[in-house]
Order: C-alpha cells, then structure tokens, then sequence
C-alpha cells in the first residue's frame, strides 16, 4: 500500500491509499463525529454528521469523511464555522425525532444544538441503517428494511423473516443511536400484525 | 429487410428506399404521439385509412403516424404532404371533409388552420405557425418526417449515415476528438461536458465498460425525451451506438420509464429492426464493431433518474444514490465503467459526426453550442416542445414562440430546472438562455422544464408546491435532505397560511444552507433552489405573508376573504347562483352577503360579478381579516 500525505486540521497526516478520512483523522487523534458509520459495515454517507471541507487545487467541497477517501495533498478542516453550523441544523433535525438519545444530547452540547428548535415528531428512527445494514451485509438475513421514501421512509421488520430469526439474535437493538427500545418496539409490531390476520379473514 | 452488412449495402438500401417513394406523392402524416394518441390520433389516422379505402385512394395517397412534434395541446395535428398543409384538433369527424377538400379538390378547410393571435389571420404551412418558425428544429425536426416505427423511414433521411463514417473511416479517438470539438454538454441537467465523461470511461483500466441512455424523465411536465425516444428511437440508438465504439462498450442499457409504454415499445422495435438489418449485434457495418443494447423498465421515483440510483436500479437493485467519489464514469454499474447520458444528449451524436463538429458549434453561444429543447408550459398561449439555439433570450422564447401570456395578464416569472429548479423574473427576461447564464441568475437548465407564471401566481405558493414535490421524492437516505426538506416545507406551509413568524425568512436560508452543503446527491444539494431563488427575487412577497398575512397575488387561500360592497351589489343574484358553497344569500332587491364562514375562497364570485359592477371585492391582509372577523361576530351580536 502507497502513503498518501495529506493535511487534517493543520497536522500534516500520512495514510494508505483507500483509507478514509474519517480513518486517517482518528489515526492521529483527531475525532470527527459519526452516527451511521460502524467499521464492520459498508460505508453508507446517510447521517452526514461526519460532513468536513476538504480543499484540493484551491477548490473546497464539504464531503462525508466517513467514505471519502484520502488524496494526496488534500487539505482537510473538520472544525470550521461552516462545518459546525452544518452538524449544530443536522443535529437539531434529528432531536426532533429523537429528542432523549444520549449521543444526540452529547454532541447537542459541543454544538450549541437547540434540541427544541423544531417541533417534535418522535418517531424515534433517525435514518442511520445500522440495524438494516447489519442485518443485511454481517447477518445477511435481511429482516429489518427500509420502506417507502423522503420524509415517510421508515424502518419495518418482514414479519415472515423476523418471526424465525429475531427473537435469539436482537443484535442490533444495541446499535441503535437513538433508544433500543425503538427496534424492540417496531419489531414487536411487526410479529403482533399477522398473528391478528388469521381471525379477521377466516 | 437484407442484412446491412457494409457502408455499399447501406448506401444502396438508402437509395432503393428513396427511389420508392416519390417525394410529391401526397402523404397525410398524422402525428402519433402520446400527447396526439391520448387527444384521438388512433381514431383520426384509422378514419383516414377509411376513408381513402372507400374512394379507392389507398395506392396514391399515403397515410404515416409519425412521431411527436411538440405541439400537443393543439393536437392531434395532421400534417398533407407535400404541400405541409397544417390542420389542427383534427377529429375523425373532420376527415371525410380533409380527403374530399384537400386531398381531391386541392381546397383548404379553412376551420382547421392555425389562427394567429396577434392578426387573426389564418396560417397554412406548418413551418410559417409562429410557435415552429421561431425554432431550430436540428433534433426534433426528424420526428414529423418519418414514420417512427419505420426503419426505412430513418434509412431515407440519412439515418445511420453517421454510424457508417465513425465505424469505417475514423478511430474511436477521431470519434472522441470531434465530440470535444463540437462541445457538446450533457441535456439531462448539469451540462458536464460529453467527450470529458468519454474519455474518463475510455482511459479507465478496466475493460468490460458500458453505455447507458437515461430516458427515466422524472420531471413532471417535461416530455422532450419521451418525444424523441418514441418519435425516432433510431437515431438515439444510432447516437449510442456511435458512443459505444468511441469509449470501447460492447454492452449498452436504455433505462426507460415505465410510464412511458410507448417509447418502451417503439424502442424495442428499433433494437430488433436494427438487430435483423446488421446494424447491431456482432460485427456491425463489416466494422469488426460489436454492440448489444438491452432496454430496462424503470418503475422508480424521480432520484432513480440520479446517476448512480439510475446505476444501482440496474443492478436491481432499490434505486438508491450512493456516494459516488469516484465517478460513474470510472466505476458505475457492477463497478465498471459507465457512460450515463441522456435521450437528447445522444440524439445530437449522430448529427455531429454527420454533419461535422462545426456544423454544430454554429448554433449556441461561447460555452454551450447546439440547442436546447424545452417543455414550455404554465400561463402561455402556446405550449408545446420548443427547441432553440442555447442563447436565445427568455423574452424570445415566451413572447415569440409562446405567443405571450393569455387573457391579457402579465408575465411574472419562468420558472426553469424542474423542480429543483429555480425562477427567473419578468426583470431578467432578456437573459440569454443556456447553462452558465441559468445558473448565475440562481436557478438551472435541468432538463429543460419551463413553467410560465402570470401575475395570480403566488411566488411563496410555487416555492411551498416544489418543496411538496420533493418531499416525497427525495429517496430519504440522508439526513439534510430528508429533514430539511421536511422542515423548510413546514416553515412554507406556515408562511402560505398566515402562521409565519418573524425569522422565518432566515430559518428558510439556514436549513437551505445545510442541506445545500451536506446532502448526499444532487437531489438534495438542488432543493432549497425553489426557496432560495423566489427569496432571491421575490423576498417582498414572503415579507408580505409573514407581516401583513397577505397574498400580493391573491393565491394563498387562508389569507383571503371575499366580500360584497353593499354601495355597488345590484342583487342581480348571479353569484348567489354561482358559488359552490352556496355561502351568498341574498334576494331580488337585498344586497348580497357572503357568509365567511362557508366560504371556501373559491373565488367564483369574485370572476362571476358583472364588471359593470364590480361589486365583489377580493381582500387579503388586514383587510380579509377584518372582514373576516366581523362576520363572525355578527351571529352573536344579533343573537
Ligand atoms: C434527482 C435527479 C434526477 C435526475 N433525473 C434525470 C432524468 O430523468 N434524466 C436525465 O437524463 N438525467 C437526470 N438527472 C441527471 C443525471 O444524474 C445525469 O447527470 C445525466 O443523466 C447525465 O447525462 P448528461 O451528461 O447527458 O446530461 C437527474 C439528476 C438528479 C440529481
Ligand atoms: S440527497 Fe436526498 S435523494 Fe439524495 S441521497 Fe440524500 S436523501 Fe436521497
Ligand atoms: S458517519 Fe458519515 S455520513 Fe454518517
């Protein structure tokens, strides 16, 4: 593997080539937060909680640093105004779906995120796929997915899967950034519906 | 068909096919588009067939189905040839007098010719209506000469011509080094530059690479790919073909909606007429060439038209963006390279290579050359597909080719890029039209949507409808498009129904911003445009809504009232008649009254009023709501 010298944040960074910025930051110790990101999964880019400005050729794009890649040369700043008023709105975004998760709350606070800025609809799910993506690539089960789209997307157990695997494996009810309870909820639905359907159509 | 096995058999196909037809052999073309089929075109060309067969006409008139010339709203238009005689709304009901008229007696049926507004004098070529005469026709101009189920038909008109001279006589570089030289810039939207993309996938290590044609037109209202692709499905083909070879794909995809079943089926049929003819498959034109194309059935949303959900959608996947650092272009479906362009770019292939790359860069302006189809539509007298040169103004193509606003309202603004598009007002109507100068003035090409807006729309309004829109199309991946959306739509609802707040102007600008600077794909990244373009111009009309709770445009219906002046009601009774709410009482002699509270805000009042009366005032602000208030308390106080 080829190093790759670059600068994050002033410290002059070097790193192998395919290494992610979000990797090559932690690396030296610079944290960079994250909510969708779980080194075991595919990158995903959902959350953009890790968004940072990366410069190259004297052109500055804000990029996912949990899936861009390092590049020579490039200049990466993951604390500047912009990047921080992007984290402090996207932040008060999901406190209004999730206004009691902890990590929400931490990162509220380095932000100076108003948790109350928009008004509450608590579905709890805040869109980051871990217990989908889990499922999907490490137990390849797919038994939780994604349905519908834009604002009305939603998490959804497949009962016919869940019933068979969910009840010994429940491995990703503690990846949830939001509240375990979330998945347990939703599953639980899910498996309760059909056992409902066999009296109302015989 | 013989198999086209060489540029000689080509060439002597093409001649065999003209010598066959007689050009001054009258010919009744009936245009079979969707927009014509959907307004009777079926009926119109079957009773012409008829017809012809009872007066024993079938062997010296011709009767073809052609494709769509973009004049649908005055469809379905037929077309004598070769007079090019125009009848318009054509119904089978007018068709006995056609053929007995025109095609026996050599006499015109007056009724059916276009009336121009501005002289009310009649027009009888197609080329001299003033909606075509302002075009340059270089794409569209095929689809009303061909029948566009025919090979035959493209073959006559110098199709695969183009296909021919890329293959035998230049390298896929000479191939690449004239599309750079023409400076031909992708249609569908971001105007990246074609031989850039070619080039990157040619230059790309891997060598199994492929080609795709984005026919997914998500974009309400535009239908110029459709046009195109089910009108003369050759030349993309042709286009593709030609593409392929220069970036060395042996595979192709046309990605088609399925809302489109037309433009599937026609498509379909030139694939296998093309396949039977040689002229895809292995070894096309004696070239050594080899290429397949396979047609897949988009059911997607409006982001499955993004680049790489269009990709993902392939695989067969759910269409879904991905973060694509590396481009499409190096590593697109199956992470191999891709070339992804769409139905208009590839239709202007074969007419450079035809025609030469200086042919081309004539037309168009410094940066973008060729021409630009758009959808014209919204409050303009003619609507229809419009193809011009890149750089014609706005004010041309409203005033010249729309024919202007109708019913004598003002223009207000054009709103341009579908709907992450922005809008452009009646102050920069002499904005020269191409990409760079749409973008400057905050708004975008896209793919070439244009939606004209007279003085009753409301800019808020418009921008809230867009929003609305995308909201439900955004495939909710990510958080700065899915939750800004949601909440700048949330702000605009409260704006549009008198609950705005001081702020929120500036909470509008602070959302748009981040999901501008963080959103994964270009869906997002171009929603706030709506907004931040009718802020940009029409930042007094927010103001209005937000302070005074009033709709300059009388759109917004929560902010308006409409009420009877007492002085000027005559109790002729005819919006008592009229209201559907049946909210007006009244009686002979007794001045009317509208009771607000079963007042929908309809407005029929308001245009049913005599204007010699002028009785019914159409409030907003302050004014609405103390007429409001005042009604409601009136039960009260008299009870
Ligand atoms: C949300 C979204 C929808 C799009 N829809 C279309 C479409 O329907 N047709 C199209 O050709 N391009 C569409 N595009 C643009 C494509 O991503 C891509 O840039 C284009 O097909 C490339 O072709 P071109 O270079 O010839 O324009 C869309 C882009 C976005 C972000
Ligand atoms: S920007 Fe919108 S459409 Fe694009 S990936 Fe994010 S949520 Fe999906
Ligand atoms: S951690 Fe990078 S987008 Fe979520």
């Amino acid at each position: 593997m080829s190093d790759v010298r670059l600068t994050i944040d002033g410290k002059e960074v070097t790193a192998s080539r395919g290494m992610t910025l979000l990797d090559a930051a932690q690396s030296v110790g610079i944290a960079i937060p994250t909510l969708c990101h779980h080194p075991q999964l595919e990158p995903y880019g959902g959350c953009r909680i890790c968004t940072v400005e990366a410069e190259q050729g004297g052109v500055t794009r804000l990029v996912a640093s949990c899936i861009y890649q390092v590049a020579p040369g490039l200049v990466v700043r993951t604390r500047t105004e912009k990047v921080n008023r992007i984290r402090k709105v996207l932040l008060e975004e999901m406190l209004a779906h999730a206004p009691e998760s902890e990590i929400l709350l931490n990162l509220a606070q380095d932000y100076a995120a108003d948790k109350d800025r928009f008004e509450k609809e608590p579905s709890f799910c805040i869109h980051c796929g871990l217990c989908v993506r889990y499922c999907a690539e490490l137990k390849q089960k797919h038994a939780v997915g994604f349905i519908d789209r834009g604002a009305q997307r939603e998490i959804h157990f497949i009962p016919e899967i869940a019933g068979q695997e969910c009840w010994d494996c429940k491995e990703c009810f503690p990846l949830c950034p939001t509240s375990a309870l979330q998945a347990a909820y939703v599953l639980t639905e899910a498996l309760l519906t059909p056992a409902k359907k066999p009296s109302c159509c015989s | 068909m013989c198999r086209i096995c060489s540029a000689e058999t080509l060439e002597k196909t093409r001649q065999e096919i003209r010598l066959r037809s007689d050009p001054s052999t009258p010919c009744i073309a009936v245009c079979a588009g969707a927009g014509c089929l959907a307004s009777g075109a079926a009926e119109v060309i079957a009773a012409f067939e008829v017809e012809l067969e009872s007066r024993g006409l079938t062997a010296a008139i011709t009767t073809r189905g052609t494709g769509c010339p973009g004049f649908c709203e005055r469809g379905p238009i037929v077309v004598i040839h070769p007079q090019e005689i125009c009848y318009l709304q054509v119904k089978p009901a007018d068709v006995a007098e056609i053929v007995a008229t025109t095609l026996v007696d050599k006499q015109l049926v007056e009724r059916l010719l276009y009336v121009d507004p501005a002289t009310g004098s009649k027009i009888t070529r197609e080329a001299d209506i003033p909606f075509y005469k302002n075009q340059q026709r270089n794409i569209l101009g095929a689809n009303s000469r061909i029948d566009s189920k025919s090979l035959d038909d493209y073959l006559a008109i110098d199709g695969y011509a183009a296909l021919a001279k890329a293959l035998l006589q230049m390298s896929p570089d000479q191939v690449l080094e004239e599309i750079k030289r023409s400076n031909l810039r992708g249609r569908g939207g971001g105007g990246f530059p074609v031989w850039r993309k070619w080039a990157e996938s040619r230059n790309a290590a891997d060598p199994t690479r492929y080609v795709i044609v984005n026919a997914d037109e998500g974009d309400p209202g535009a239908f110029m790919d459709r046009a195109l692709i089910e009108g003369n499905p050759h030349s993309i083909l042709e286009g593709l073909i030609i593409g392929a070879y220069a970036v060395g794909a042996h595979q192709g995809f046309i990605y088609v909606r399925q809302e489109y079943p037309l433009a599937v089926e026609n498509v379909n049929l030139a694939i296998r007429q093309a396949e039977k003819s040689g002229l895809l498959g292995n070894d096309i034109l004696g070239s050594g060439f080899d290429f397949r194309v396979q047609v897949h059935k988009g059911a997607g949303a409006f982001v499955c038209g993004e680049s790489s959900a269009l990709m993902t959608a392939l695989e067969g996947r759910a269409g879904e963006p991905r973060p694509k650092y590396i481009h499409t272009a190096v590593k697109g479906v199956w992470d191999k390279p891709s070339v992804l362009n769409n139905v208009e770019t590839w239709a202007n292939v074969p007419l450079i290579i035809h025609q030469s790359a200086d042919w081309f860069a004539q037309f168009g302006t410094a940066g973008c050359k060729g021409t630009k189809i758009f959808s014209l539509v919204g409050k303009i007298t003619n609507t229809g597909l419009v193809e011009v040169p890149m750089g014609v103004s706005l004010r041309q193509i409203v005033e010249q080719i729309g024919g202007g606003i109708p019913a004598g309202k003002r223009f207000k603004a054009v709103q341009t890029g579908g709907p992450s598009g922005g809008c452009i007002p009646a102050s920069q109507l002499d904005l020269k039209v191409d990409f760079d100068e749409l973008t400057k003035a905050g708004s975008m090409m896209g793919s070439g949507g244009m939606i004209v807006m007279d003085e009753d729309t409301c800019m808020v309004d418009i921008a809230r409808y867009f929003l609305n829109f995308l909201q439900d199309e955004s495939c909710g991946k990510c958080t700065p498009c899915r939750e800004g959306i949601r909440q700048m739509l949330k702000v605009l609802n409260d704006i549009t129904t008198g609950k705005g707040h001081e702020g929120d102007i500036e909470l509008l600008e602070d959302l748009a911003a981040t999901t501008i600077g963080a959103s994964l794909c270009a869906l997002g990244k171009s929603a706030p445009n709506p907004v931040l373009s009718t802020l940009k111009y029409f930042r007094h009309e927010y103001e209005e809504h937000i302070k005074n709770k009033n709709c300059p445009a009388y759109a917004c219906k929560s902010l308006l009232a409409f009420n009877i002046d007492a002085d000027k009601c005559k109790a002729c009774g005819t919006c008592r008649r009229s209201c559907p709410a049946a909210a007006i009482s009244g009686a002979k002699q007794q001045v009317h009254v509208v009771d607000q509270q079963k007042c929908t805000r309809c407005g029929t009042c308001f245009s049913v009023c005599p204007s010699a009366f002028g009785a019914v005032q159409r409030l907003s602000g302050a004014a609405a709501a103390s007429v409001s208030a005042t009604m409601t308390l009136a039960p009260e106080e008299t009870g």
